[in-house]
């Protein structure tokens, strides 16, 4: 007799038209389709869903407390107020498993570990003791940047190139993450472990920012907010292998290689 | 050809400018003031530009930039022509700004200026509101000021690029209720439209239906609810957009 199909997360593989529901096991690193259960890296993944994705900037208090000094003096003259946040734009989305590249004349990349908040309902001026009624799940987003110091411009140039923002592989519904306010972020380098944080850290919860943010932009399903990255990203250089891990969420890994052996095309 | 989309009689519909009337796709003319005008494209990618003409470089005091300043919006900043923008209660000072938009009609990776033309659709105009006392230094402009919601207005129509020959030597102006208050050309950018493309699509692919806002000249000044704000470009459009204030905006709502 066949077990119940009882899925906690949904995710899109390329053969897919549309996001399918799927139970994930990250214990064994599988992942049931319907009927078909099947190993995470055996799958061509692409991302699970197709909204607009926006990143949040020093929203770990690590990340804040780097910048307190410099906050009070020229550009910046005083620390921030409003969430700080840019956007990820769909040449940056890339699925598990497929390569960053890196730019010619570039050393490395950051690694970026950050939760996505996935939007299940249009979320406009939400309160923040409602907030989590807006969210649908949540998925791991590799926020890939150039390094670069000063925040005083948008950074295009630095986080809006193609590849930079692996997501997924699946969005885990909400109901499966039962303390989103202190998940374990963690990201590796070829197999060692750089760095660990944790949604603990965050100086705005995911509750406030959703309440700070939708209180001048409209959030609409499908959209994903993500709620920073730590402080001291780690580098990655050509040919290594990144995984960003947030415990109860799931993993993307994705190979860092040179854009000049990707060919013209991402 | 100029092309909309609007909404009427319960639908969305293309529509398209035919003789000085608004056509819709199914052979329908319908009257500019009985539709409701949706932003003419959607993109998945807008970039704008910052201080991208010298006059209005100097006027907010900064020296023009060696490279162009671009930030992003998202798809809840734009709405279309006749719409009405929130001017929230505790604004001091909000400010349109009126803009040369370009829509990409195809994949661009890597373009040189020569060919930049190539990977253009066609042309819209923009207001790009900004409220000056949510500007923060980092990731300046910050998006608490450049992607409120409907705080971009756009069209009314994508002008087809074969219509619009001189991209780079249009006039620009702003009017706040009949009197003009911006003037300027195009020409008086600073990164021109295929300098754009080409360093825009170095640092990645551009695609299909990817709106660029040029920046505004000098001429900004404050505007308040009840303002009708009309941002025009010879030959691209008359875009029209209404002020409104906390109250108006949330009528019905209390």
């Amino acid at each position: 007799m066949a077990d119940a199909f009882a899925p906690n997360a949904f995710a899109k593989t390329r053969d897919m038209r549309q996001a399918a529901p799927a139970l994930v096991d990250p214990r064994h690193g599988t992942v049931r389709f319907g009927a078909r259960t099947v190993d995470v890296d055996a799958l061509d993944w692409d991302v699970p869903v197709d909204g607009t994705v926006y990143g949040t900037l020093l929203n770990f208090r690590g990340a804040l407390d780097s910048l307190a000094e410099a906050m009070n003096a020229p550009p910046y003259k005083e620390p921030p107020k409003a969430p700080i946040l840019y956007l990820k734009p769909p040449n940056t989305w890339i699925g598990h498993g497929k390569p960053i590249p890196l730019p010619d004349r570039e050393d490395a990349v950051e690694i970026g570990a950050a939760l996505g908040v996935v939007i299940g309902r249009t979320a406009s001026r939400v309160k923040a003791a409602e907030a989590f009624d807006f969210v649908r799940g949540y998925t791991v987003v590799n926020d890939v940047c150039l390094p670069h110091a000063s925040l005083f411009r948008p950074p295009i140039r630095q986080r809006c190139r193609d590849g930079f923002c692996p997501i997924g592989p699946w969005v885990i519904e909400r109901a499966a993450v039962t303390r989103p306010e202190r998940l374990t972020l963690r990201v590796f380098v070829d197999g060692g472990l750089r760095a660990e944080n944790s949604t603990a850290h965050l100086v705005r919860s995911i509750p406030q920012l959703l309440a700070d943010v939708t209180d001048f932009m409209t959030l609409s399903p499908g959209d994903i907010l993500h709620v920073g990255t730590p402080e001291q990203a780690p580098l990655a250089r050509a040919g290594e292998r990144v995984r960003v891990e947030i415990e109860g969420v799931g993993w993307i890994e994705n190979p860092v290689m040179r854009e000049a052996e990707l060919g013209a095309a991402p | 050809m100029k092309r909309a989309r609007i909404a009427y009689a319960g639908a969305v519909h293309d529509a398209a400018e035919v003789n000085g009337r608004l056509r819709l796709a199914d052979g329908r003319f319908v009257h500019e003031e009985e539709v409701v005008w949706l932003p003419p494209v959607q993109p998945r990618t807008v970039f704008a530009l910052g201080l991208n003409y010298a006059d209005h470089a100097k006027e907010l005091a900064f020296k023009a930039p060696d490279e162009p300043l671009v930030f992003m919006k998202g798809p809840n900043a734009l709405i279309g022509h006749r719409g009405r923008t929130r001017r929230p209660a505790d604004a001091g000072y909000m400010h349109y700004e009126c803009e040369l938009g370009v829509v990409i009609g195809r994949p661009a990776k890597r373009v040189d200026r020569a060919q930049a033309y190539d990977y253009v659709a066609g042309y819209t105009v923009a207001n790009d509101y900004a409220i000056r006392d949510y500007l923060e230094n980092y990731y300046r402009p910050n998006l608490r000021v450049k992607n409120r919601d409907g705080c971009t207005p756009l069209g009314p129509w994508l002008v087809d690029k074969a219509d619009v020959p001189q991209p780079m030597n249009l006039r620009l102006r702003t009017l706040v209720n009949g009197k003009t208050t911006q003037e300027g050309r195009t020409r008086d950018m600073i990164f021109d439209i295929p300098f754009l493309i080409e360093y825009l699509s170095a640092i990645m692919t551009l695609a299909a239906g990817d709106l660029i806002l040029t920046g505004t000249p000098e001429g900004l000044v404050d505007v308040k609810p009840g303002d009708e704000v009309v941002t025009e470009i010879e030959g691209v459009g008359r875009l029209v957009n209404f002020m409104v204030g906390d109250d108006a905006f949330y009528r019905g709502n209390a």
